[in-house]
């Protein structure tokens, strides 16, 4: 399964809840304001660190670089809409709206 | 899902340029659009994923318009020069062949009508949005 998020973990709860749903062999993708989550330092930052343990965590590039992000957890993968359509093509998706 | 011989694989872009699916696999899939333009960024993600899809030889089944998201179709938005129409890029996709489908009882609700759709978006119901699905192979929902 792929699971897209695309709210802040500052904002929403989804990021929270997606985690609590995440099965091994599955991938995040984080998009739009999902992206904050995929920065290092923050207090929301063990979200995605815990998650790497478990799945694939992908942040799309394009949105990070427009809200100024290059500090990433390590482990977190950048992906651009190819990227994003190749995770489509091999995963069913969720989206964590 | 469909795996075809490469050799049939070749795909016109939109600028012309012939690609090939690499994997050879050829996924049909449906966008589930749920929010307005302009003020949700979920419009210009779609937009974006739906390039990259066709670009790398996928089908898409349909665009649906659902909820706030049948603003996407109005032909009385008139953004700046300098900004994206977005209304023209469905109505430029829908040029190309992809279904786009506004739902007609949302559509209705914010007054978005046949008479004000840029063309080649239609207006259908939600029975459309389960066909769709039934013959993809993925659901992509954009939203807030």
């Amino acid at each position: 399964m792929l699971h897209t998020v695309n709210k802040s973990p500052f904002d929403t709860h989804d990021l929270h809840n997606c985690a609590r749903f995440v099965d091994a062999g599955d991938v995040l993708l984080l998009l739009e304001d999902g992206v904050y989550a995929a920065q290092a330092g923050t207090v929301q930052s063990h979200l995605v660190a815990d998650m790497i343990s478990r799945c694939a965590v992908y942040a799309l590039q394009a949105d990070l670089a427009a809200r100024g992000i290059s500090d990433l957890i390590p482990g977190v993968a950048l992906a651009d809409y190819d990227k994003f359509v190749d995770l489509v093509e091999q995963h069913k998706v969720q989206a964590w709206l | 899902m469909q795996v075809k011989n490469a050799s049939i694989l070749n795909l016109v872009a939109g600028n012309g340029n012939i690609l090939r699916n690499q994997s050879g696999v050829v996924m049909k899939i449906t966008i589930l659009l749920l929010e307005s333009p302009y003020n949700h960024q979920s419009a210009d993600s779609a937009y974006h994923f739906i390039q990259a899809a066709i670009r790398k030889g996928h089908e898409i089944t349909g665009v649906f318009l659902y909820n706030d998201g049948v603003i996407n179709a109005t032909a009385l938005m008139d953004p700046p020069q300098d900004d994206r129409h977005i209304a023209s890029r469905w109505s430029e996709l829908g040029a190309r062949g992809i279904d786009i489908v506004a739902c007609i009882a949302a559509g209705k609700r914010r007054g978005i009508i046949d008479s004000v759709l840029v063309p080649n978006v239609r207006i259908s119901g939600l029975g459309q949005l389960a066909s769709m699905i039934r013959k993809s192979d993925r659901l992509v929902t954009f939203g807030d």
